[in-house]
This record gives structure tokens, sequence and C-alpha cells, in this order.
């Protein structure tokens, strides 16, 4: 015999399961509409993807998965889609959400499905993607997304599967049907999940002993199989995850963490079944089991029924009779909530509707003074204490709450069961938790509000260093350039070789900046590597993030809503970072079509000065001047075609643009104080490569510059500048005309060149 | 659609405090009806009066607190603390002398502390303890029990006369037997036993059938699950060990045997009907055993050492003030959690 633990607490409420089980499974039919909620699961809601009027299929996806913690809702029969607006949902809260509305045709029309004879030719990564596109989520109470719980972390070692046959609410009897009229397929969805948790110990399907004939029915399934069936005594609540952990194990999930922490991953025994049908034979979760119950139901038993079948469809089915029943639950009588309307539909969680009479479960008689006879925490499976929980939630003292584990308090209303008093001692925590909850989220969002307040205050100040650095480089440049003048070959290459690190670098940055916010000069190596190590890193922020989101909703724990914020964040984060580093791959392979043009343009520079590295000093001068002519026509024609589509990349394109050209501008200018200077190579002149142009004409200012006296030279110096800050006032004037952006630009190199100018005339003769 | 909605759980307990309190007061049955067979209609006349004043000071004071008086009456609580009170005063108390115990009990001990639930301190004891300290010599004067002197004990009307304090109605009345041990230093613990016809099999007659009686009820209790067996298993525990210890075979200087100590004087009533009042005791599991045992052995010393007869109720209002400190360090452990609440409080 296996050792089987047992958990403290617990309560034996009568079972009533009987009633339920007279009959097999029954199919409860076509209704004529069908109400799909977006949200059956926990994790963001689905988005449609049909329209109103639009006809489905039987089992086509109609909503679809929205970021990592959520499934796709699919059409349960074939029909027309009627509408898809906000309806009342099953929820304890009574709330209004989207849902899809098909009025179904009857003719239960298949979409075509795609079976697989042998799922283990697959991989793992695509069977958690089908299990996920069959909209599979936990069927036996919180709808966890299964292939979230699933997909563990490869470093988390797995050793025992558990298999929750357990079904420990009185009156609900969904499993213990299926496990005695479908344990072969039980069987197989388990064999599924072997294959992709690969459990290095054993597999086991933990049932109470209240349920002889579907444990026999499981063992005789389940005979050839490594597989064990463990039985243990009925008790309230037993099925809990963490609860039936402890009893297979004896482990204990350490507090706000994960089953798979202690090796144990952990389904409920309706899932596998769908896992299996899903797996096998390509059908998306449309049908589920359910108990329909209650001394208020003339003919109590379980259906298979639709998802979205309106719960009324389904109680008359069961033979409900209103005016005997006062409260409609959906789920048990222990931790089930009451409908305020009977038009909701059955979900994916929905194991049992139980419409008991008045005498059955009387209205809540009024509550007492708290005694303080310790029997709620006696029957606490999680070792709280409830009576001190519940002054405390009284008196508000919210801290104390917490240090007490109220975040532990799986809700199971055992206490509440005990307490002689009749204390609604589950309300009271409910209560307690949503509240504190809410303060940790206003916390959490005016603590984002200040960091993003000092975030910007930061990228301001260092903005400011940066222009401040910029300007000081740039002062520093021009002195040297002044103190070069007697090497015009020198100060020519210079100045050619210096714009592809100015302004087409400033381009190259800004639309990177633009983008992804990152930081100055790199290779197209080191953009991809760091692109790829962003991709990384989302990725690992993402997957740490759905941990902890899977763990916070596992426990309940009060910063679940910041945390799935956080999580759709990051996901979005890595869709950005996947998009970049796509976008760069098939810029640096040398698509010049691709749809990026800043990463296009990036690529090309970094190219063109990869390509300048081993070439002579004369040759990267000329290449520039051609490069640059190039790439301002391809320049102009890309932002022409950018302007036309109203891409939004034709600001940075425009920008990209006037920068070439300014660069080009000034070399040419460069070019023409060099030929104005020396008359006997203005022949040459007529060549129209201005970067041979360059070239001849600075060697012949050498030539020319040796022969004259430093006096000379300074005078020319001090001409060819005088003619460069004319220029380019008559430049900055045309530009502020225009309203170019460039203007800044080009008042930078005004002041530049004024400054050096200056500075020449201070000194003429001595420069030389 | 007039649906009812109401949070979950929807199933509840058997269990009400009403119905806690109504077993507690049937489980007093036997141990009164030995009383009342050994010393007469005397305690039950103390119950009936005890009973009528709780009631109608309770009524009285919900009015003036305004709470609904139908409502709280109905959990039987202050009748359950007129009945202890009742069975723990000398049978055919006058009737001020009950008066002044209820007064104290649920005015006092219960209402000012906020009513039922609030109360830190056990009521009927509170009325006791003041009582014995205000009338030392009302509060040790026990009947006689039957076959003892004359062999006859207080009829229906006797007793009730002489609650009222009519003139005529002379019961004789003596020391108990833990009274007459512990002023005794002359004789072998034996000899005393021979000497006094009040002694009987195991203690004091009519004493030991008390006990006995209150034992039945509380294992009724213990049965129906009333309290756990934590608090009250661990005091009698303590009491016989402690007394087991001090046992010296019979000397004159002797404190008594263990079966002695357990059915003498009110310590199954104590054990299982005041140790066990769950508003007043510790909480978990683990602090009612230190709760228990802590009483078992604060009898016993008192017993013994101290000026007192009987100890029950000083033993309990003690353990009272300890019982939130015992409920601080006895937190157990939660689920999934290494250390206990404290100790991280303390991290
Ligand atoms: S069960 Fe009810 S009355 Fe008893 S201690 Fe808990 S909350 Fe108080
Ligand atoms: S509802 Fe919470 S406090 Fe009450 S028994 Fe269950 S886990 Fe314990």
């Amino acid at each position: 015999m296996r050792k089987i633990w047992d958990i403290h607490g617990g309560v034996h409420p009568p079972e009533n399961k009987t009633q339920s089980l007279q009959r097999g499974i029954e199919n409860a039919g076509i209704p004529p509409v069908l109400v799909h909620p977006l949200s059956q699961h926990i994790g963001a809601p689905a988005a449609p993807i049909v329209e109103v009027g639009q006809r489905v299929l039987k089992g086509q996806m109609i909503a679809e998965a929205k970021g990592f913690v959520s499934v796709p809702v699919h059409a349960a029969s074939s029909g027309t889609v009627s509408a898809i607006e906000h309806r009342e949902i099953p929820h304890p809260s009574g709330l209004l959400a989207p849902c899809i509305v098909i009025d179904t045709d009857g003719k239960d029309e298949w979409i075509e499905l795609d079976p697989v004879d042998d799922y283990t030719t697959l991989e793992k990564a695509d069977l958690l993607h089908r299990i996920r596109d069959c909209g599979i989520a936990g069927m036996g109470g919180a709808g966890f997304p299964s292939a979230v719980k699933l997909s563990t972390r490869d470093d988390a070692v797995i050793d025992t599967l558990i298999i929750n046959g357990t079904e420990c609410e009185p009156y609900i009897t969904a499993d213990d049907m299926l496990m005695r009229e479908r344990a072969d397929q039980i069987i197989a969805g388990i064999k599924i999940l072997q294959y992709l948790i690969q459990p290095t110990e054993q597999t086991l399907i933990g049932v109470e002993d209240n349920k002889p004939e579907g444990i026999a029915a499981l063992r005789q399934a389940a005979e050839d199989s490594n597989i064990e069936i463990v039985v243990f005594p009925t008790k309230y609540p037993s099925g809990g995850e963490k609860q039936l952990i402890q009893i297979l194990t004896g482990r204990e999930v350490p507090s706000g963490g994960l089953p798979a922490d202690v090796g144990i991953v952990c389904q409920n025994i309706g899932t596998t079944v769908a896992i299996h049908r899903a797996v096998q034979f390509g059908e998306p979760l449309i049908s589920r089991i359910t108990t329909v119950t209650g001394d208020a139901c003339s003919a109590p038993g379980n259906f298979e029924v639709l998802l979205g079948t309106p719960v009324d469809y389904l109680l008359k089915l069961g033979g409900f009779n209103q005016a005997q029943c006062l409260r409609l639950v959906m789920g048990g009588p222990m931790m089930g909530f009451t409908l305020k309307d009977t038009s909701v539909p059955v979900v994916k969680t929905t194991n049992c509707l139980l419409a008991p009479t008045t005498e059955e479960l009387p209205p809540p008689p009024p509550a007492q003074a708290c005694i303080r006879c310790g029997l709620c925490a006696e029957a606490c499976p999680v070792s709280l204490l409830p009576q001190q929980m519940y002054w405390f939630a009284r008196g508000k003292e919210y801290e104390k709450l917490e240090d007490h584990n109220l975040f532990d308090c799986i809700e199971c209303g055992a206490c509440s069961y005990a307490c002689p008093s009749n204390i609604p001692l589950v309300q009271y925590y409910r209560a307690s938790k949503a509240e504190i909850r809410k303060q940790q989220q206003e916390k959490v969002k005016s603590e984002h509000a200040k960091a993003r307040f000092e975030a910007r205050q930061l990228r301001i100040e260092r903005e400011e260093a940066e222009k401040e650095a910029r300007r000081k480089a740039r002062q520093e440049a021009a002195k040297k350039k002044a103190a070069a003048g007697k090497d015009p070959i020198k100060a020519a290459q210079e100045k050619a070789a210096a714009p592809a690190v100015d302004p087409a670098q400033a381009a190259i940055e800004k639309a990177m900046a633009k983008r992804s916010g990152a930081a100055p000069e790199e290779s197209s190596e080191e953009t991809l590597a760091r692109l790829q190590k962003a991709v990384e890193t989302a990725e690992k922020r993402l997957e740490s993030a759905s941990a902890k989101l899977k763990e916070a909703e596992a426990a309940d724990a009060p910063n679940l809503g910041a945390l799935q914020t956080a999580h759709e964040r990051m996901t979005e984060k890595l869709a950005k970072a996947k998009e970049e580093l796509q976008q760069h791959q098939q810029a640096s392979s040398g698509a010049s079509d691709t749809d990026d043009p800043a990463a296009a343009a990036i690529a090309r520079a970094q190219a063109a000065r990869a390509s300048k590295e081993d070439k002579s000093p004369l040759e990267k001068a000329q290449e520039q001047v051609a490069s640059l002519e190039k790439r301002l026509t391809k320049s102009e024609q890309k932002l022409a075609e950018a302007k036309e589509s109203g891409s939004d990349t034709a600001e940075v394109l425009e920008q990209s643009t006037a920068k070439l050209r300014e660069k080009l501008d000034s070399a040419r200018a460069e070019l023409a104080q060099i030929s104005e200077s020396e008359a006997p190579v203005a022949a040459a002149a007529s060549t129209n490569d201005p970067a041979q142009l360059a070239i001849e004409k600075a060697m012949a200012a050498r030539e020319a510059a040796a022969k004259l006296s430093p006096e000379d030279k300074a005078r020319k110096a001090l001409e060819s500048l005088e003619a460069r800050v004319e220029k380019t006032r008559a430049k900055l004037a045309e530009a502020e005309e225009s309203g170019a952006d460039t203007v800044e630009v080009l008042r930078d190199t005004l002041a530049k060149l004024e400054d050096k100018l200056a500075e020449a005339r201070k000194d003429p003769g001595v420069e030389g | 659609m007039a649906l009812l909605t109401v949070s979950s759980p929807h199933a509840h307990g058997p269990m009400s405090t009403a119905t806690v309190m109504r077993l507690v007061l049937l489980s007093t049955l036997p141990g009164v009806f030995a009383l009342t067979y050994f010393f007469g209609f005397g305690t039950l006349s103390n119950i009936l009066l005890a009973s009528l004043l709780a009631l109608g000071m309770e009524a009285l004071i919900l009015k003036i607190r305004k709470r609904p008086i139908g409502f709280y009456l109905n959990d039987c609580s202050a009748l359950v603390t007129a009945v202890l009170l009742g069975i723990a005063l000398p049978p055919a108390s006058p009737w001020w002398i009950l008066a002044v115990g209820i007064l104290f009990a649920i005015v006092f001990a219960k209402h000012l502390y906020g009513g039922m639930g609030y109360n830190p301190f056990n009521p009927a004891m509170v009325g006791y303890v003041v009582l014995l300290i205000s009338f030392p010599v009302q509060m040790t004067s026990w009947v006689a029990p039957i076959g003892t002197f004359n062999g006859e004990v207080l009829g229906p009307i006797d007793a009730l006369m002489r609650t009222f304090s009519f003139s005529g109605v002379d019961a004789v009345t003596m020391a108990t037997p833990l009274d007459v041990l512990k002023q005794n230093n002359s004789l072998l613990v034996e000899d005393l036993w021979a000497s006094n016809s009040q002694f009987g099999t195991l203690a004091g007659v009519g004493w030991e059938w008390a006990n006995i009686g209150f034992l039945l009820g509380g294992l009724y209790l213990l049965y129906r699950r009333v309290f756990t067996w934590h608090a009250p298993i661990s005091m009698l525990l303590s009491l016989t060990l402690l007394s087991a210890l001090f046992y010296d075979g019979g000397s004159s200087a002797s404190g008594g045997s263990p079966l002695f100590h357990l059915f003498s004087g009110a310590t199954m009533l104590g054990a299982f009907f005041i140790v066990t009042d769950p508003v007043t005791s510790a909480v978990s599991n683990k602090g009612r055993i230190i709760y228990g045992a802590c009483i078992g052995i604060l009898v016993y010393l008192i017993r013994v050492w101290g000026n007192y007869p009987d100890a029950i109720a000083f033993s309990v209002l003690l353990m009272n003030f300890a019982a939130p400190l015992l409920d601080h360090y006895t937190q157990p452990r939660t689920y999934g959690h290494k250390k206990k609440n404290l100790q991280k409080e303390a991290d």
C-alpha cells in the first residue's frame, strides 16, 4: 500500500452525490442560442475574430488568445454569429462581459479537424500549441490555461504527475461519471501528459474513496500502464490542488509558489479528456460534462453539454422547478457561487448546477458572536486561524491579516461550514483580499508614476549633458582643424571623412534611438547581438513574469492585477524586440527593399564604413563622397515614397536626407574652396566626380601650399573660412525660410565656423 | 427573478452556538443529579434562581445596550453561566449571594466587556471568586451529604425556604473533604479517612459521584465534538501527575492521592465545563494543552498550599489572563510556510 498523508482540518458535509448518479451521461443537445464569453479562463480575455452575421462551423475558432496566459474560444455548434456584445456571464459578482452569441442552425456542421495519429511525432512545443489552440483551460475550477500550466521551466525537474479526480465537493459527480464511462479517454489523455511532462518518478490519479465504480473503471483502463490510482478517505477539501499534493506526496507547495517548485504538475481529470480529444482528434474544447442536481430538479443527472448553452436550457433537462428553488448555485455547495439569472451560459469551468430547495440549503441564519470555539481553525486545511483573521478583517487591520497569511486562504469555506455562530468568514476574507489588492494596485500605480517622472527627469538631464559635450567636442575639433590648416589634404580628408561620423552617424543614431532607445555607435554585428540579447532578455523576463503570474494566480496573491499588466507589457516588449531583430536581420542581409528604411540606412552606412577600413585615405575620401551622393539619391527617393504612402518613417527619412544633403554640401564646399584658392587645377574642375575633384584639388593645394609663405597660408585659410562662413549663412537663411529641420545642424556648423574664423583672425601669422 | 445572492459556502454544518450551549446544559444533568441526590435540592434551587436572575439581567442589559433581546437570549449562553455558577455555589445559597454572583458574572464579566465572545474572563468564575472573597463564611459552608449526621438532606421546599432565608430551616453544614484534608496535620490519611464519615471510596461522599457525573457529561460533549480533548485532558493529566509526585503514601502532611484530587471538589466540573469555555481559553490546540496543563498545576498548588479550599476558579481566571499570550505563541504553521507566523514576524 502506498503511504497517504493527512491534511490538517477538513470537514465532512453530507455528500449528496447519489442523486445525480442514477443515470449515465446524457447529451444535452443543441440549444437555439449559444453564448460564448470571451473570458472563461484565468488570464487575458480572447479577442473575437468573427463578425456579426458570419456563419461559423462547429469547432471553428471565434476568438483568439491574447497574450501568453490566455486561450481561444471556439463555436460549439454551427450557426450564425448574431451578436458580439456584453452579456451577463457566470461570475460571483454577476458581471457583464463581452460574449459572442451564435444562433445555431441545428446542422452541427464540423469544421475540418486536424487529427494526429501519433502524438509522439510532435514536438513538445507543437503539442502545447495544439492544447492552447484548442482552448483548453483547467476544467476543475479556476480555468487556468492548461498549456501554461504544462509548460514548465526547462530547469524544473518534474518527478510526479498528479491527476486530480478527487471531486471533493458535495453534490458534484461530473468527474465520477467521466471515470465510469470514459476511463479510456482519461488514460489516453494522461499518456499525452506523461509524454509532455516526462515525470521521472510516478503518475498518480488521486480519487476519494466515495467513488468505487469510477475507481474500478480507472483501474481497469490503467492496467497496462505505469499510472497508479491512489484512493484516500473522503474529506472536504481534499481536492484542492495543494491539499491533494499533500495527501499524495506529503509535500507542501511553498506559499506563493507552484507545484512545479516541489517537482509536481497537477491536472484535473476532466482536462485530460479534453487534451486527449484535442491532440488525437484535433477537437477544440466545445463541450463538457456538467452535473445538474439539487432537490429542485426532478431529474438530476450528468449532461454532456455544449459550452455556451444557457443555464435555463440545461436546467430544463434536469426537471428544474423554479418555484422550489431560492438560490441557484454554479459549482458545489462549498465553493460555488449563486447565479442571479438563468440566462448565463455554461462555460469551461461549469462542473455543476445546483438547484437546492429551501429546506435543503436554507438561507443563512443571522451571524452570532464569535465564541472563539476554534472549530474554524480546526477545520482549516491550510492551518490558518480563521477566527483571528475574522477579528482583523472586521477591524480592517490589513497588515495583521497578511501577517496571518490571509493570502494562503484557499476560500474553501470549511471554516464557515464549521462555525457554530454562522459567521460568513469566507466573505470577510474575500472582501479583505479585494481591498488589500486594490490598495496594492494603487501603490504600484503611484510608484509607476513616480518612476516615470524620475526617468523623464533623468533623460532631460542626460540630453542636456550630451548636447553640452557635443558642443565642446566640436569646438575642440575646430581648433584642431584650424591648427591643421597647413595641410589642406589632410583637412580635406578629414572634412570628407568627418561628416560620415557626424551627421550620418547622427541620423543613424537618431533612427535607432527612435526605434529602440538604444545607445551610440555599433557595428552591424553588435547591433545584431544587441537585438538578439534584447529578444532574449525580453523572453526571459516574459517567462519569469508568466511564472510569477501563474504563481500569483495559483496563490491568489494580492498583486495579481499588477502582475497581469506587467505580463502584458512584457509580451508587447518581446514582440517589439523580435520585430526589431527581424528587421535588422533583413537589413543586414542586404534586402534594400526592406520596409524599414532606417535599418537599411544603418546597414549600408555600416557596410560602407567597414569597406572603408582597408583602403587608402584618398580612396576613402573618394568613396565617401560618391557614397554620400548615392545615399542622398536613395534617401530622397525613399523619402518621396514614404511621403506618398504616408508612412511614419517619413519624418526620420526627411531628417536623414537633409543631413546627408548638408554633409554633401559641406564636402563640396570644401572642394570648392580648394579649387577657388588654386586656379591651376581649375581645369580638373570639369570632372563631375566631386571626390576625385576634391582629392586632386587637395593635392594641388598641398603643392601650392608648400610653395607659400606662412602668412600666405594663414591668409588662405582665413579666406577659405570666410567663404565657408558665408556659404553656411546663406544655407542657414534658406533653411530657416523653408523651416527645414536642418536649421539646428546648420546653426551649429555656423557657430563652429565662426569660432574658427575668429581664432584665425586673431592670430593670422603665427598659425603657420 | 428573485434568486438569492449569497456567498459560498452554501452548506452549513449542523453545529450552532445555541446547539452547543444546549448540549452543555444537557450534559450537566448527571452531575446535577448526583449533587441533588447527595446534598439535597439546594443545588436545584441554586440553578433555578440563578437562571431566572441571569435571564432577567441579560435581558435588561441587552435592552440598555439596544441589542435584539430574543436573538441573544436564544444563544443560551447566559443560562450556561447561571447553571455553572449555581452548581459551583454551596447548595441552597441565599438569594442575595446568587444575585451578587450573577450580577458580577453577567453584567460585569460579560456585558461590560462587550458581551458574548468578547469577555476575557469566564463569567461564572468571576462571579464565584467575587463571592468567595466577599462572603467567605457562606461560601465555605457546604451542606452535609446524605448519610452523615442525621442522614437527612434538604427537600425542595426546605431548599427554597433556605434560599430565601426564611427562618426555621437549618441545614447542617460542614467543611468539604478538601478542606478537612488540608486542615489535617496530625492524622495519617488512612486514619483521617476512617474517622470521618464524609469520606467515601475515592474522595468525599457525594463528591465522588458528582465528579463522576460531570465526567460522564464531559465525555458525552467530547463525543459530540463540542470541544476538543486538549484542554480538559491536559488539565486532568497535570493534576494527576503533580498529585502523584507529591503523594507520599498517606502521611499526615500528604496532599492527597491523585484519585482524591480527581474526584474532589469541582475537578471534573472545571475540566469539562469551565476549562473548555471557548471564549476565555486559548484557541489553538497546542495553546489549549498548555492552558489546561497550567490550570491543573495551579489547582494542585492552590489546593495544597493556598488559602482556599478549592482552586478551580482562581486557576481558571489566572489562565484566562494568559490565554492571549498563549494564542500568540502557539500559532500553527500555515501550509506552505516553513516558519511559524510568529517567527516570521520576528525576522
Ligand atoms: S468557528 Fe466561528 S465562533 Fe468558533 S471561533 Fe471560529 S469564527 Fe468564532
Ligand atoms: S476558507 Fe480559508 S480560512 Fe477558511 S478553512 Fe478554507 S482556507 Fe481556511
